[in-house]
């Protein structure tokens, strides 16, 4: 306990640009802030806004045409301007980092065993036994179930959680006094994330290791943090206690940052307009299993086993599950991108569970889709004019002018300026993008539009513009919709009803607040509970809550 | 340092994305990658090179249109043709030692040598009986720029299509398609340039040609698979089906402009071999036939001259050599364009620039 309250990082006059085509780009600006030993910061911000820059650059980790300036002291040594000799030294065994994506981050080819044992000698003097006693040791203080099997196991045969408790483990291999968290739950499931910040927790009671996480989730924050720093654009915007932050903020930004998070339970339930109850369900999923057929010497799999859900017209229906669980196929089987093995699929009547090429030209009419990664759903050598216009142009509905008005009437409904037709993909936001994806989605009229993940990749103020505008077009369309999405806070926003999915099974199904408010299933429970809140004493109550029901 | 200023206070005015858009505001991905490989200067420089070897091989000699007897000749600027002897340029005056047909051309300045920058009657010698040996090499290289157009251009066009469909439809076609490649690419090109040559070379060097381009398509046939296979995946291609376009629509408007990138790279590729094979060919015998010429059947008829007439050799060695090197070059400069990841890197000038402003500014 002699490094209580020791500081062990002092970052001061921090300031970070990047060299692109001849001007430097400030990533971050004149930063000051301190760490010390068994404490958690956090750096909160958007994308773009500098965090992961500011963390990467302490340790000289930046691309070359990178410069840093001001001055980065881990326990008292200067570490800007260093010799390359020190700074690696300092590497993994004073500062050791968590990334956010674990499969990318260990070595494919080495067993994970391997990889931590060759952090540890590259520190200390040990033999390969020594090495691997301690290694061992590691493995089993994060968790992993059965360390001595999973020593010699490769990360591909580990799940995502797994991976991201033993790219911890290798991080703490030399017992770092700082341990640098960069979006160390994004890419896992609520409930795995749930336990990722347990462990991270009891490690720092345990080692008393400093902690630098830097995250965009007010939730994970909530969670784990004491202090925060609230980053925009490069500049510090606001420094505070946790306390301070959630319940005093002072700065307008990160009110408006805390506002946009979506909350479980805040708004009303939606009602769906009186004119369109009892009318005949939109799209009828019947008892369906769907399969991903044989492939050489895989075998099929079946991704959705007897899956029943009705959607009606003018109605929002969340699907949410965990990754693997089976929503995108659903999604993807309701408008015909693949068939049904067993079941019946029908959309506004018409059968498509074994579709035609003919009978799927007709119900294109009536479907549209949304997908998860506006990056990759946009045909990056096309403007997006043409884009959106080639449902129209495809189906024969519009030609020439008539097209071109139509295109910038969509344009115009999604908030877009109508001289955006002519950019490209590559030019626009994230979710600019996902409006233009939008846009194209509902360019026939549909009468079912299919929304996978759509605000996934969007960060929290560009995703409560979105929800606004896809209730506003959905009030004056009237159409149904089904909302894939493993967020249950942004599902409680839109939907009337909620499905809940588990290993390609219908767990359960029901109004809004019946599931949110009186879950029936376990699972479904634990799904809720798992999700964190962005307010630091409700989530400690929810916290306990849950490990006294583990 | 007055220019640098407006640019400085763009800095402030700071959105979403705008290190990105700085490099990209308005322009379409085209002229991105155009603006990319004009400023790489290996390439462009190489570029107009070739463009210069071209004009002048093209238009000194004129064009033979037709096969055979059955042709016509459009006359080039050149005094000489292949056919016309010169028996006074056989023993040129500035010959050492008795040789015959030495270049005229001269480059060195009269203060260094006397004789002064001349180009004379045969800049680059004459053979040995006494052909103009300019006339000869830029008819050679007309006939093996010919044979690169030709069989690039077939290799290209068969390559995409056999890759495209194998990449996009998979499964039965890809495996009968793919199996078909490896057929074609077991059999070494060297092999089946000599069979075509036997059969083909005397009928000129455009049927060659073409029955190369048929040999040539394989390996850009594997690459253009390779990339369809993973473009078909991205979710823009289920988004244009489900807009409701057909398979060709998806292969010809969606997927193969993304996979232009690799196609023109291995077509540059691919033309520089077509070059060296026709030249080996040629070399070999299999080739171009006497009393046409290309630059391979050249070397291989003087090589055993080369000790007293080195000039024979140095020639036609050279146009190939720069040749192949400007179109590998320009395939580097284009590859480097098509690659949006590439990114140069800093430079110590740019460095150094940087920090005067940063001095200026505070």
């Amino acid at each position: 306990m002699s490094k209580a309250n020791q500081t062990v990082l002092k970052v001061a006059n921090y300031s970070v640009d990047f060299w692109v085509e001849g001007i430097w780009y400030p990533a971050a600006i004149n930063m000051n802030f301190e760490v010390q030993a068994g404490k958690v910061l956090a750096i909160v911000g958007e994308s773009g806004s500098g965090k992961s820059t500011t963390a990467m650059g302490l340790m000289d980790l930046l691309a070359s045409n990178a410069r840093i300036e001001g001055s980065v002291k881990v326990n008292g040594q200067e570490m800007v301007g260093a010799k390359k000799t020190l700074l690696r030294r300092t590497r993994g065994r004073e500062v050791a980092y968590i990334f956010q994506e674990p499969m990318t981050a260990l070595n494919p080819v080495y067993t994970i065993g391997f990889q931590i044992v060759e952090t540890l000698r590259t520190h200390f003097d040990l033999s390969p036994n020594e090495a691997k006693v301690r290694a061992i040791e590691l493995i089993s203080m994060v968790e992993i179930p059965n360390p001595e099997a999973s020593f010699d196991k490769y990360p591909h045969q580990l799940s995502g959680g797994q991976r991201q408790r033993a790219m911890i483990a290798q991080s703490l291999a030399c017992d770092p006094g700082l341990l640098v968290a960069d979006e160390p739950t994004t890419a896992l499931d609520v409930t795995v994330q749930a336990e990722i910040l347990d462990l991270i927790r009891n490690l720092r009671d345990k080692l008393n290791s400093a902690i630098l996480l830097i995250t965009h989730d007010m939730g994970v924050v909530a969670d784990l943090a004491d202090e925060i720093l609230v980053m925009k654009d490069g500049n510090t915007v606001e420094h505070g206690t946790a306390d301070q932050i959630f319940n005093h903020p002072q700065h307008p930004y990160t009110k408006e940052l805390l506002g946009a998070v979506p909350k479980l339970g805040s708004v009303a339930v939606r009602q769906l307009q009186p004119e369109l109850v009892g009318l005949p369900p939109v799209l009828k999923l019947d008892k369906v299993s769907i399969e991903y057929p044989k492939k050489g010497r895989v075998p099929a799999f079946r991704a959705v086993t007897d899956f029943s859900l009705e959607i009606y017209p003018g109605e929002i229906v969340g699907l949410v599950g965990e990754s693997g669980s089976g929503k995108t196929t659903v999604g993807r089987a309701s408008i015909g991108l693949l068939p049904a093995v067993e079941g019946r699929i029908e959309i506004v009547g018409r059968d498509i569970t074994k579709p035609t090429a003919k009978e799927l030209r007709e119900i294109r009419k009536f479907t549209g889709i949304v997908f998860q990664d506006p990056g990759s759903s946009l045909n990056p050598r096309l403007p997006i004019g043409e884009s959106i216009g080639e449902p129209l142009l495809l189906s024969g509905d519009a030609k020439g002018e008539e097209l071109n008005r139509r295109v910038e009437d969509l344009l115009e409904s999604v908030e877009l300026p109508k001289t955006y037709r002519n950019r490209y993909p590559h030019e626009l936001s994230g979710g600019q993008r996902q409006r233009v994806g939008i846009a194209r989605a509902l360019a026939l009229t549909p009468s079912l539009l299919i929304a996978d993940e759509p605000t996934s990749a969007l960060d929290v103020s560009v995703q409560a513009r979105f929800l606004d505008l896809l209730q506003e077009l959905q009030d004056k369309l009237k159409f149904a919709c089904l909302f894939i999405s493993h967020d249950l806070a942004v599902v409680d926003i839109l939907a009337h009803r909620i499905a809940v999915m588990q290993n390609g099974r219908l767990v359960e199904v029901g109004q809004r607040d019946q599931i949110l408010k009186s879950p029936r299933e376990d699972y479904t429970k634990r799904l809720i509970s798992a999700v964190p809140v962005p307010n630091p004493a409700e989530q400690r109550i929810r916290r306990e809550a849950r490990l006294a029901n583990k | 340092m007055s220019k640098m200023k407006p640019k400085s206070e763009v800095v402030l005015e700071k959105d979403e994305n705008e290190i990105a858009n700085r490099q990209t505001a308005g322009l379409s991905q085209r002229q991105i990658v155009i603006k990319r490989f004009i400023s790489h200067k290996a390439a462009m420089a190489s570029l107009f090179t070739l463009i210069g070897i071209v004009v002048t091989v093209f238009t000194a000699t004129g064009i033979r249109v037709g096969f055979g007897s059955f042709g016509f000749t459009i006359p080039g600027w050149w005094q000489f043709s292949i056919t016309d002897i010169d028996p006074y340029g056989a023993v040129a005056a500035t010959c050492n030692g008795g040789v015959t047909g030495c270049p005229t051309l001269d480059l060195a300045p009269s203060f260094l040598d006397g004789d002064g920058v001349q180009i004379g009657d045969h800049p680059f010698g004459t053979d040995i009986i006494g052909t103009d040996y300019f006339a000869l090499v830029a008819r050679g290289a007309q006939q093996s720029l010919m044979v690169m157009v030709i069989v690039s251009f077939l290799g290209i066009v068969i390559g995409t299509i056999v890759g495209a469909i194998a990449g996009f439809f998979g499964g039965i076609v890809d495996a009968i398609l793919m199996r078909l490649t490896d057929m074609f690419l077991v059999t070494p090109v060297i092999v089946i340039g000599a069979v075509i040559g036997f059969r083909f070379g005397n009928l000129g060097v455009i049927p060659l040609a073409l029955m190369l381009g048929f040999f040539a398509w394989m390996g850009l046939a594997r690459f253009v698979r390779t990339e369809f296979l993973t473009l078909r995946e991205r979710e823009f291609v289920d988004a244009a089906r489900v807009a409701g376009a057909s398979n060709r629509r998806i292969i010809f408007k969606h997927i193969l402009p993304n996979a232009m990138g690799i196609i023109i790279v291995v077509g540059t590729l691919l033309m520089s071999s077509a070059i060296l094979i026709e030249t080996s060919l040629s070399y070999l015998g299999f080739g171009v036939r006497p009393p046409d010429v290309s630059l391979g059947l050249l070397i291989s008829e003087y090589q055993g001259t080369f000790s007293i007439s080195p000039w024979l050799f140095w020639w036609p060695g050279a146009l190939i050599v720069a040749i192949a090197l400007c179109v590998n070059f320009i395939g580097d400069g284009l590859r480097d364009a098509f690659d949006p990841r590439q990114r140069r890197h800093i430079s110590a000038k740019d460095r150094k620039r940087a920090k005067e402003m940063k001095g200026m500014q505070s």
